[in-house]
């Protein structure tokens, strides 16, 4: 006779539920050199209690700071990248890609996911930096296309969390059509008048920023993060001069005109929130003149 | 100027005009050594057209004799009234446009434009559009589409400018806006890799129901050149990069991610500007006809989708 009972057999909570045990007690701002325990970095949204420097943290994170208790779908989980072109450089691109699939845990650079944020219905595709620099390629192209089509089809606001060098050297053509296809895509959500947010994190350069991450009816950053076209080592040669303080900053073009505002990471998803109650109501109704 | 691979044709054929300047001058007959030496060009011409290297192919889409956008305007449109200015900030001389009479059909003409000498390589930024030249090129798309004139594009650009000024006035928002709206675009919209396409700069004006590309062009995510600089980290490798980016009309048409290509006489558009240019307004005017076949909204959800299916993975 036991006194205790599991009704239930096996172990139920999902991988994302499991409140995963820092690597390290102590974490050190990269920008301001402050030691702050990692549970309390953690706490601030990754960012630091002392100079609030925004970490560039992945998907996993921001899923977990936006989606209601952590709670979500994530939509196709299992696309992997080919090797369309037999690409080798100093290593071959299919050990590449399983060198990085190893390393990070992930399948490619970005990761889509449907759920509730203070419970409004939200799809988000985000980019991990840490899979080859966030770069874009099929994969990445194809998974915002069809998170793009979810919204579309369920008329669901889209979330797009850039955060990439830009568009990946080892699918040559192919990647640069991703920027075609995924500004396709995002051309039938406005016309359907369903709205579309572009955080911009991080680094956010190339040809990402040169097709979906300025394309949001809302484009948005993070203080701090830097977002262009050219790299700013690429722009240096070209002028032959270094670069004014700041250039290139979330900052710099929010002041150009470029961002219609920045947001702390702390207060991401309440405004965000704020933001779809405001349009609540003005987006399902779509008059069938602007179809 | 020549190409390395032109070099031998080149001495020949100078050996063929100075053997029968011989022949006058002396009064000989030397018509079997001038036919045998004719058949020798021919031959080397043709092996060397036909085993070109993509780093071959590179270098001729850049050849300093190349025709570029307003040459194939001159040659083709019988009428052509050249359109400036984003009404913003200035007027992009790397990024031209206007309304043509090609045939009976009346055209709007978009393009890179590059410069033949110094002065005008400087004065046309080297075909490196700034985000007015993209912002021009979008105001006369949605112009063409108000007049319901269809669109043809000529690219050939090395990339958009990655200059401070540009960056400041947004040029990824540019790009990106011209990319999105050039998918609901209401005409029928012809766009043609003329010589270099490298990257967004180029995307960033061709987005069509045809996408079509001269034989000796390349057209990918970056130049062979900065491919090799950021992979090799040195600029050595750029024939291994050109070979590993797949970037020729051959490779590109291959991997469905331009219609078709349009074929340069042996040696390069250079050669005969005229016939390059007659051949381009023939295929301009059977797109057209043919596309004028299909609604807009055909047209338009056919873009889309075509665009929409490129790219390999794995599920």
């Amino acid at each position: 006779m036991t006194w205790f009972k599991r009704t239930e057999k096996g172990i139920q909570t999902p991988t994302e539920l499991k409140k995963e045990v820092p690597d390290g007690l102590w974490y050190q701002c990269p920008e301001c050199k402050k030691v702050m325990q990692t549970s309390a970095h953690v706490l601030n949204s990754y960012t630091c209690i002392e100079c609030n420097y925004h970490a560039r943290i992945g998907s996993k994170e921001y899923f977990e700071l936006i989606f209601d208790d952590n709670q979500f779908t994530e939509l196709d989980p299992t696309l992997s990248s080919s090797d369309p072109l037999e690409f080798t450089d100093s290593q071959a691109y299919p050990d590449r890609i399983k060198a990085s699939q190893k390393k990070s845990g992930l399948k490619d650079a970005v990761r889509s996911a449907v759920g509730k944020m203070n419970g409004i219905e939200i799809v988000i595709s985000c980019m991990d930096f840490k899979f080859i620099g966030g770069s874009m390629g099929s994969v990445v192209g194809e998974k915002i296309s069809r998170a793009i089509d979810y919204s579309r089809k369920h008329k669901i606001p889209f979330l797009m969390i850039s955060k990439s060098g830009g568009a990946r050297m080892m699918e040559a053509g192919f990647s640069l059509m991703q920027m075609a296809k995924t500004s396709a895509k995002l051309a039938l959500l406005d016309r359907e008048r369903i709205p579309y947010i572009s955080l911009m994190t991080d680094p956010t350069t190339g040809g990402v920023t040169a097709s979906y991450a300025m394309l949001g009816d809302f484009n948005i950053s993070e203080p701090g993060a830097l977002i262009g076209f050219a790299g700013p080592r690429v722009i240096r040669e070209t002028i032959g001069k270094d670069l004014p303080e700041g250039f290139q900053s979330a900052e710099f073009l929010l002041e150009h005109g470029f961002l219609d505002f920045l947001v702390d990471r702390k207060e991401l998803k309440s405004k965000l929130t704020d933001l779809l109650i405001i349009l609540k109501g003005k987006v399902t109704e779509v008059p069938q003149e602007n179809l | 100027m020549l190409l390395d691979f032109e070099k031998p044709i080149a001495e020949l054929e100078a050996k063929l005009i100075d053997m029968k300047l011989l022949a006058q001058e002396n009064n000989v007959d030397v018509s079997s050594a001038v036919k045998s030496l004719e058949e020798k060009i021919k031959t080397l011409k043709k092996e060397t057209y036909s085993n070109l290297t993509r780093w071959q192919r590179v270098q001729l889409s850049r050849h300093p004799d190349r025709p570029y956008t307003l040459d194939y305007i001159n040659a083709i449109a019988d009428k052509f009234i050249e359109l400036h200015g984003d009404r913003s900030v200035k007027d992009d001389k790397a990024m031209i446009g206007g309304l043509a009479q090609v045939g009976d059909h009346s055209v709007m003409i978009i393009g890179h434009q590059k410069g033949r000498n110094t002065k005008q390589r400087q004065l046309r930024n080297f075909g490196m559009a700034n985000p007015e030249g993209y912002r021009k090129a979008l105001r006369l798309m949605k112009m063409a589409e108000k007049f319901d004139v269809p669109i043809v594009t000529f690219i050939d650009t090395p990339g958009a400018f990655p200059g401070l000024e540009a960056e400041e006035r947004g040029q990824a928002e540019a790009i990106a806006r011209n990319i999105k709206e050039m998918f609901l675009l209401k005409v029928p919209v012809i766009c043609i890799v003329i010589g270099e396409g490298a990257s967004g700069g180029a995307l960033g004006i061709a987005i069509g129901d045809k996408v079509l590309m001269l034989e000796n062009t390349w057209y990918s995510v970056i130049s062979p050149e900065s491919c090799s600089s950021i992979l090799w980290r040195s600029w050595d490798y750029k024939e291994q990069a050109a070979e590993a980016l797949k970037l020729t009309a051959t490779d590109m048409h291959k991997n469905k991610m331009v219609d078709d290509i349009i074929k340069e006489p042996l040696g390069g558009a250079h050669v005969d500007p005229v016939g390059t240019a007659k051949k381009i307004r023939k295929v301009i005017i059977d797109s057209i006809d043919e596309l004028s076949k299909l609604s807009s909204e055909e047209r338009i959800a056919q873009r889309i989708e075509k665009f929409g299916a490129m790219g390999v993975f794995v599920e």
